[in-house]
C-alpha cells in the first residue's frame, strides 16, 4: 500500500507538472491562459468524480484497503481547486475584489463554482487524524457528507459555463449520478433489510446508524 | 506526450511559403554568378500581391497567422477551438458557387473564380472581438460586401441580408452533433450589410483564407462579435423581416440579432467589460462597438442597445 499510494500521489501530479511545463514554454496554444484556468477545473472535478468512487469500488470489489487512498484524493481535489481558483482570481481578475464581487453575485456559474469551493475548506481542514479524533467519527462524517452537494455544484458550475455543447458536462453529470445513486440505493437496500429485521445496525458498523422510519 | 511538435512550433504558413523565394533568390544568386546574363526569378504570385492598403486598417500588433488558424470558432468542424485546424482540411472549396436570392431584382448564383475579379482586392487590418471574451488583430484581404450584394440589384422591400454557411456533412465532423441548428445562418440589417466597413473576405495575411477560418469566402463585420461574421458562404438572401440566426435559435436569451460589441452589455452568464487580446497577458477594456463607433454608431441612433443586444 506504501508504495501503491506513492505511485498514486505522483500520478495526481501529473496534471500540475503538465501544465506547468505548457506555460513555462508556451505550448498550451494561442490562449494560455484560459488553458490552464480550464485545465485546473477539469482536474479538479476529475479528482473529485475519483475520491467519490472510491467507496463504490471498495464495495463493488471488496478492496477494503482503497478506502487509504480516499484522503490524498480528496486533498488533491482541493489542491486542483485552489490553483483553480487562484488563475481566475489572478489572471481573469487581476484581484480586482469588486468585480469579483460581483461575479459571484450576478454569475450562476461563477455563484455555484464559489459555493462548492467554500464547502471545500472544512473538508480540507478536517482531514487530519487529529481532526476526526476531536470532532468524533460522527460528526466527522456528517461534515464531510457535503461532498455530494459539492459535487452536484461543480457540475453545474461547469455545465452553466459552456456555450453551447453541454456533451462534457453531461458525462460528468452522468458519472456523478451514478456515484451518488449507487450510495442511495445501498442505503435503501440496507434500510429495507433493516426493517426487515435482518440484522441490528451495530452489526453493519455504520458511524452514522441508518434509523429507518415506516 | 509524444514527438510531434506542438501547433505552436509549426512554421506559419506564411513564412513557411517564403521559404521558396528564399530558395530561388540563392539559387538566382549562385547561378546569376555562374552563367551571366543573370535568370529573373519572379516570387510565385500571392492573392495579396498589390492589395491596396485601407484607411479602415488599424495599426494594432497583428496577430500571428498561427493563433489565427488554431483558435477558431467553427462548430462545422468541432466545438473545441482547436478543432477546425484539426478538420477543416477536408473542406472542398471548389467548385464553389455563391447565390444570392430572394428580394432582388436579379438573382445571380456566381463562380468563386468570378467573385474574386469583381473589385481590386484590399488589405483591411481589422479588430475581431469574440463573445467569449477574447480578441485578435487580423489583416483580412478582400472587398467591400456591398460590391457582392449589389450583382443582384436588391428590392426596395428587401430590409435585411441572410447569410448561410455551406453544409458539408461529409467533411464537416461537427454538424453530427445537434449543438446548433445547421445550416449555420447569420444576418444583417441592409445598412449594416452595406455599411464600407462590411468585407466580403477571400483572403488573410496576403494569402488565400485558410479553411478553418471560413474558406474560400466570409465577412468580416469588426464592430460585432465574431459570430455575426458567417464563414464559407454558399447563400446571401435578401429578406423582409429580421432573420433568426443559428445563435438566436439556440439560445434566443443570450443572443440577439444585433450582437454589437459593448463592454455596458453582458452576456447573460458573463461580463463583456474586458477582453484578452490573444498573446497578452493583462485583459484590457472592451471597446463600444470594438472601437469602430466613430463609422458606425450612426446606424443604431436611438435604439436602446441593451433591449437590441
Amino acid at each position: 500500500m506504501p508504495l501503491l499510494k506513492f505511485v498514486i500521489f505522483i500520478l495526481s501530479l501529473l496534471p500540475f507538472a503538465w501544465y506547468g511545463w505548457g506555460a513555462w514554454h508556451d505550448t498550451l496554444g494561442a490562449n494560455p491562459i484560459e488553458a490552464v484556468t480550464r485545465g485546473m477545473g477539469t482536474w479538479t472535478l476529475n479528482f473529485l468524480l475519483i475520491t467519490l468512487a472510491v467507496t463504490p469500488l471498495r464495495k463493488l470489489t471488496g478492496w477494503h484497503a482503497a478506502l487509504r487512498l480516499r484522503r490524498m484524493l480528496g486533498l488533491f481535489t482541493f489542491f486542483y481547486a485552489v490553483l483553480h481558483l487562484t488563475s481566475y482570481l489572478w489572471f481573469d481578475q487581476f484581484f480586482d475584489w469588486g468585480e469579483i464581487a460581483r461575479d459571484i453575485l450576478d454569475r450562476p456559474f461563477i455563484t455555484v463554482g464559489m459555493a462548492a469551493f467554500v464547502l471545500l475548506i472544512p473538508l480540507a481542514a478536517t482531514s487530519s487524524n487529529f481532526a476526526i479524533r476531536k470532532l468524533g467519527g460522527r460528526r466527522w462524517q456528517a461534515l464531510h457528507r457535503t461532498v455530494y452537494a459539492i459535487g452536484i455544484l461543480a457540475v453545474l458550475h461547469y455545465s452553466w459555463l459552456v456555450k453551447a455543447d453541454q456533451s462534457q458536462p453531461l458525462l460528468y453529470g452522468g458519472i456523478l449520478v451514478v456515484l451518488l445513486g449507487l450510495r442511495a440505493w445501498w442505503r435503501e437496500v440496507e434500510r429495507r433489510e433493516q426493517l426487515a429485521g435482518k440484522y441490528q445496525p451495530k452489526i453493519r458498523n455504520r458511524i452514522i446508524p441508518i434509523q429507518p422510519r415506516r | 506526450m509524444n514527438n510531434t511538435p506542438a501547433p505552436s512550433e509549426i512554421t506559419p504558413p506564411g513564412l513557411y511559403a517564403r521559404r521558396r523565394e528564399f530558395l530561388k533568390t540563392s539559387i538566382g544568386i549562385g547561378l546569376a554568378g555562374a552563367v551571366l546574363p543573370a535568370p529573373t526569378f519572379a516570387a510565385p504570385a500571392k492573392l495579396g500581391d498589390g492589395a491596396k492598403k485601407s484607411v479602415f486598417s488599424t495599426g494594432e500588433e497583428q496577430t500571428p497567422l498561427k493563433h489565427i488558424t488554431g483558435y477558431s470558432n467553427f462548430y462545422e468542424f468541432g466545438t473545441d477551438k482547436e478543432d477546425p485546424a484539426r478538420h477543416a482540411h477536408k473542406l472542398k472549396t471548389r467548385p464553389w458557387t455563391v447565390t444570392i436570392e430572394g428580394l432582388v431584382k436579379k438573382p445571380v448564383t456566381l463562380d468563386i473564380e468570378t467573385i474574386l475579379k469583381l473589385a481590386p482586392l484590399e488589405e483591411r487590418i481589422y479588430r475581431l472581438r469574440c463573445v467569449e471574451g477574447w480578441s485578435m488583430v487580423i489583416p483580412w484581404l478582400g472587398f467591400p460586401l456591398d460590391v457582392l450584394l449589389k450583382q443582384a440589384e436588391p428590392l426596395g422591400s428587401a430590409k435585411y441580408v441572410e447569410f448561410v454557411t455551406a453544409l458539408q456533412p461529409e467533411t464537416m465532423p461537427g454538424v453530427r452533433s445537434r449543438v446548433l441548428d445547421w445550416p449555420y445562418v447569420e444576418g444583417l440589417r441592409l445598412d449594416e450589410a452595406r455599411h464600407p466597413l462590411t468585407l466580403l473576405v477571400l483572403g488573410l495575411y496576403g494569402d488565400i483564407l485558410p479553411n478553418e477560418n471560413g474558406a474560400p469566402l466570409r465577412i468580416a463585420v469588426p464592430w460585432k462579435y465574431g459570430f455575426k461574421s458567417a464563414k464559407s458562404i454558399t447563400t446571401i438572401r435578401f429578406v423582409e423581416d429580421e432573420p433568426r440566426s443559428s445563435w438566436m435559435k439556440a439560445a434566443p436569451r443570450e443572443y440577439g440579432f444585433y450582437s454589437n460589441v459593448n463592454p455596458d452589455v453582458p452576456h447573460p452568464r458573463w461580463s463583456q467589460a474586458k477582453e484578452r487580446r490573444i498573446g497578452e497577458f493583462m485583459k484590457r477594456d472592451t471597446v463600444l462597438f470594438n472601437g469602430y463607433g466613430e463609422q458606425v454608431a450612426g446606424l443604431y441612433s436611438g435604439m436602446d442597445l441593451k433591449k437590441h443586444f
